[in-house]
């Protein structure tokens, strides 16, 4: 029951990465690509901890923490650069 | 066998080289008795060995250097070598004394002494080297050392390009010589002389002889300045006198007539040897005597006297029989001397009249009656008058073109041309003499002349009592060194010679009256000659035509160079691509592509992963132009790339990536700023084309390579690791365990490497004024809220979390993915972004850390992890560990690798935060120098 559930989540996780890429390549416009790329980020989160479960592994999580952090720092510095410009002031 | 004093003898000069300029804060006389104390040292020391030498002893010793290859540490010490020994350090003296008189308070005379007993080492070790291959690098070294000489006088135009032009022909002889004595070497067996000197046989007999010989023979010629390489000599005037009397006399232009006595016995005695050597020594005799009856210049004269001379020498080297030999030598001896004190006799007089030019020069006798009477004695012996020593070897040489036998009916053509040469001799001569001295008054010298100090006399006046004693007393004095010399020179048993000034009248008699009454007859009609002279030569300046080549080469090579490096990075890439491409799709074409390793099933995710990789590959390199959103679908490429890491395994790398990716990010930002939002199309059509083609060649056959390589099973280094890991560093980690312990040694070049380039950038960025844009790429003017609340709000609290968790990775780094690099990144990206959201000052007012300071400590700490493993008697870097077990915690492992990997994390987060916080503060410079005006 377990791996058919885990499945499925990697098919929808596979389907919901392929769209976010289809903003970051379509934007329009650069929030866009952005929004889409930090969705990305979270989508591999789950993708990764998905992993970890498929493989009944831990050794995973840590990237999945990772990503948690410098995708947030990451999506921060873009939109500051796109309000002030300056992203270190 | 070994004779351990005769290393010092090369040695004593070579490293005394350092003496003269440390004492030259002493003043210049300091400088010159630490150049002399140096030299006479080594001539104790070589006057200790007289003895078993002149007992018929070849002395040798003997060190390995690079054995396999023929190149020993070998010298020997025999008759020729003494000779030449004895010459190099005996005249080197008295032009030691000699110079310090005649240099000038603004030459750094430190230097000069400093040069000179580099180039006396270097002489030495000419002539004492065994080993041929060793003698080929002091040979180079005399032609570097000579350059440094003729060059001293840097100030001058022509001095830099005498000594550019000596450099080029003799470097370029000892080219060919180098290539000579390697075909000598393979053609003996050996590259030690002993061996070579004993193979004549073997030699002569070999097809390459006539090549091997025509290389030496070009190293020879082109030292001792024979004809056609003779131009470089007079142009090396430039020098300053004391060098040209050394380089003249005893050295120098000596090296090449030593490598003809050296190699005598191996090479001389052929057809070919008569042919190429005697008539190149009798072409040169003839053209240096020629040029140097015209030459208005006193050194000019003296120069191509010179010339003149060392023809004659050669061609007595090149009759090949032993008693040309025996005159050869004394030739060398006798010429040494005289040239040496006519040297230094011409420098006096430049010195005490400032001028060289005998249009000027007249009448000096009233002036300088005792430095005129030394230089007439001398003279007298380069003329070849009876009762002084260039009449004894002159008499000889006389004698020795009387007894060849290659000429046949042709034999006359060398006792013709040797009287010639001799009244030519006899007429420069009476011209140094009455031109300088008698003839008239002196017309507008620059200075009045008188008597040179009394010391700068002593040198020319032992030199002139040398030509004397010689002379007169020949069997007392010379007899004894010349007969070893000739000895080991010949390699066999002596001829019998006689040393005695009357023979009774013979042809050679009659052969030096023609020439003396020849040469005075020349002397008196030389207003004719000259006339006729100008007429029949244009002159011709061998450093002009030089010059002028030397230019066209350097535009040769530099149009080469336009061509091949033009600056265009593209085109190097281009060139550097297609060859890659081109090479190993030539050299694989036939090798089938897949092995026999089965490809591992393909699901769904990965193939999804696949895909947005080349998807957004392809979108970054499409909108490259628009940086901005090429650095986010280059942001995609970096995250697929962690995720495959993970999914293949490779957590280590994944964690580094990511780390990697979001810094490089922030970086791109910050400098994104100051630059255009898009970049101008520049490339045509045709180029694009060109780059698609390249790089999908490119790319194709890198993929292509992936593919064979994975597919084909194949033993990799990895194993080795994992099965030592544990035991060897203590972890389970193998990536860390190979970072800090296996590898230490990189990682700890490549966090030193990251600190430099740190401040390196640090250094760049100070003082950089720079436009800041006041609007974004569509013309929108920025947002006015500094520091969104929101954003500070969230970050703060993420500070804590992300210091817990770099800790984290980096305690548990040795036995689980994690590490000092990757908790700094996570330190260091932290940190950042506090600066981000609330801004330098407010980061600054709670963190003020020296990032310099924290780089530098975190090196040290690994460098010092590194040193600690010395304390206990294991090499640098060993890594120690062990088990311990602490209540509540339990059991855990602590290894000093943790400790090395601390200073990683150190100069990590010290190098990130130097670099961004850096460029940050940037605009934070600019925005206060903006307010201000």
């Amino acid at each position: 029951m377990l791996s058919l559930a885990i499945e499925a989540a990697f098919a929808m996780m596979s389907l919901a990465l392929l769209f976010n890429l289809w903003r970051v390549v379509r934007g329009p416009d650069l929030p866009d690509r952005i929004l889409a790329l930090d969705t990305m980020y979270i989508n591999t989160i789950a993708l990764i901890v998905l992993y970890g479960v498929h493989e009944q592994s831990g050794f995973y999580f840590e990237a999945a923490l990772l990503i948690a952090v410098m995708g947030f720092v990451g999506t921060v510095a873009v939109v500051k650069y796109l309000l002030r410009g300056d992203i270190v002031e | 066998m070994n004779n351990s004093l005769l290393l010092p003898l090369i040695l004593l000069p070579l490293f005394g080289a350092l003496l003269p300029p440390l004492f030259h804060r002493f003043g210049r006389t300091a400088s010159a008795w630490a150049a002399a104390v140096v030299v006479a040292a080594a001539l104790l020391l070589l006057l200790s060995l007289l003895s078993p030498v002149f007992g018929g002893q070849t002395l040798l010793y003997h060190a390995d250097w690079l054995p396999a290859y023929g190149l020993n540490l070998s010298l020997r010490l025999d008759g020729l070598s003494m000779l030449f020994a004895l010459l190099i350090l005996g005249i080197g003296l008295l032009v030691i004394l000699y110079a310090r008189y005649y240099l000038s308070e603004r030459d750094p005379m430190g230097r000069f002494y400093g040069f000179l007993l580099l180039f006396m080492a270097a002489m030495l070790g000419v002539v004492l080297s065994e080993n041929l291959l060793l003698m080929l690098v002091f040979w180079e070294m005399t032609s570097l050392s000579s350059f440094l000489l003729i060059g001293y006088w840097k100030y001058r135009a022509d001095a830099r390009q005498g000594a550019r032009l000596a450099l080029t022909i003799t470097g370029a002889g000892g080219l060919s010589l180098l290539a000579g004595i390697l075909l000598l070497g393979q053609i003996s067996g050996s590259y030690e002389l002993s061996v070579v000197l004993d193979s004549a046989d073997i030699i002569q007999a070999h097809p390459l002889y006539p090549v091997t010989l025509v290389l030496i023979l070009l190293g020879a010629f082109t030292k001792s300045a024979q004809f056609p390489f003779h131009f470089w000599l007079p142009h090396a005037m430039a020098a300053p006198t004391p060098v040209s009397a050394y380089l003249h006399s005893a050295t120098m232009v000596k090296a090449g007539v030593f490598l003809l006595a050296r190699l005598f016995p191996a090479l001389a005695g052929t057809e070919l040897w008569f042919y190429l050597v005697a008539s190149t020594g009798m072409i040169t005799l003839l053209l240096g005597a020629y040029h140097a009856l015209f030459k208005h210049d006193l050194k000019g004269l003296l120069a191509y006297s010179t010339i003149s001379h060392l023809g004659l020498i050669t061609l007595l080297f090149g009759l090949g029989t032993p008693l040309g030999a025996v005159a050869g030598v004394f030739h060398i001896i006798n010429h040494a001397i005289f040239k040496a004190s006519l040297f230094m006799a011409a420098g006096i007089i430049d010195h005490e009249s400032g001028t060289r030019d005998m249009h000027k020069l007249n009448g000096l006798w009233r002036y300088m009656p005792h430095t005129a009477t030394l230089a007439m004695v001398a003279a007298a012996s380069m003329a070849g008058v009876p009762l002084f020593n260039g009449f004894l070897s002159k008499e000889m040489f006389f004698a020795e073109t009387l007894h060849q036998g290659w000429l046949g009916d042709w034999s006359w053509l060398l006792p013709l041309g040797a009287t010639l040469a001799g009244v030519f001799a006899v007429a420069y001569s009476i011209r140094f003499i009455h031109d300088v001295f008698f003839n008239g008054e002196p017309i507008d010298l620059p200075r009045t002349p008188h008597e040179p100090p009394r010391y700068m006399k002593v040198p020319v006046e032992i030199l002139v009592a040398l030509c004397l004693l010689v002379g007169v007393v020949p069997a007392w004095t010379v007899a004894p060194l010349l007969a070893t010399a000739a000895s080991s020179t010949i390699g066999g048993e002596l001829p019998r010679y006689s040393l005695a000034i009357w023979h009774g009248i013979n042809t050679p008699l009659l052969m030096s009256l023609i020439a003396m009454l020849g040469g005075a007859l020349m002397y008196a009609l030389r207003h004719h000659l000259f006339a006729l002279h100008a007429r029949c030569f244009r002159p011709f300046d061998a450093k002009q035509v030089f010059e002028r080549l030397l230019y066209k080469l350097i535009l040769l090579a530099r149009g080469l160079t336009e061509v091949l490096e033009n600056g265009s990075l593209q085109r190097y890439l281009g060139l550097l691509i297609g060859s890659v491409v081109l090479v190993t799709g030539v050299a694989l074409w036939d090798t089938p592509l897949s092995g026999p390793v089965p490809s591992a099933e393909v699901d769904a995710v990965t193939l999804v992963g696949a895909l947005a990789l080349a998807a957004s590959a392809l979108t970054t390199t499409i909108w490259h132009r628009h940086r901005l959103v090429a650095l986010i679908q280059l942001s995609v490429v970096g995250l697929v790339v962690s995720v495959a890491f993970v999914r293949f395994a490779a957590p280590d790398l994944a964690l580094t990536q990511l780390s990697v990716e979001m810094v490089t990010i922030i970086l791109l930002m910050l400098v994104l700023y100051f630059l255009p939002q898009h970049t101008p199309a520049e490339s045509s059509s045709l180029r694009k084309g060109r780059d698609l083609l390249l790089a999908g060649g490119a790319g194709a056959s890198v993929a292509l390579l992936a593919w064979g390589v994975l597919t084909r099973p194949y033993q990799t280094i990895g194993d080795y690791f994992m099965q030592q890991s544990l035991p060897g560093g203590g972890g389970h980690n193998v990536v860390n365990v190979i970072l800090v312990d296996f590898r230490g040694f990189d990682t700890l070049g490549e966090v030193t490497v990251l600190g430099i380039a740190a401040i390196g950038i640090l250094m760049l960025l100070r003082g950089l004024r720079l436009k800041m844009p006041a609007a974004d790429g569509e013309g929108r003017p920025w947002a006015s809220d500094r520091y969104p609340m929101i954003l500070a709000v969230i970050s703060r609290p993420l500070l804590p979390l992300a210091l817990v968790v770099a800790i984290y990775l980096m305690l548990r780094g040795h036995n689980m993915p994690g590490g000092g690099f990757i908790a700094g990144l996570v330190t260091a990206i932290a940190l950042i972004l506090q600066y981000v959201a609330s801004g330098i000052a407010w980061t600054r007012a709670r963190m003020n850390i020296n990032y310099i300071k924290l780089t530098a400590t975190g090196v040290l700490l690994s460098t010092l992890t590194g040193l600690g493993s010395w304390l206990f008697g294991y090499p640098f870097l060993t890594s120690g560990f062990g088990h311990f077990h602490l209540p509540l915690v339990g059991e855990f492992e602590l290894a000093t690798a943790m400790l090395f990997d601390l200073g990683v994390y150190l100069a990590v987060i010290g190098s990130t935060l130097l670099v961004l916080a850096n460029l940050g503060t940037l605009t934070l410079i600019n925005r206060e120098m903006a307010e201000e005006n």
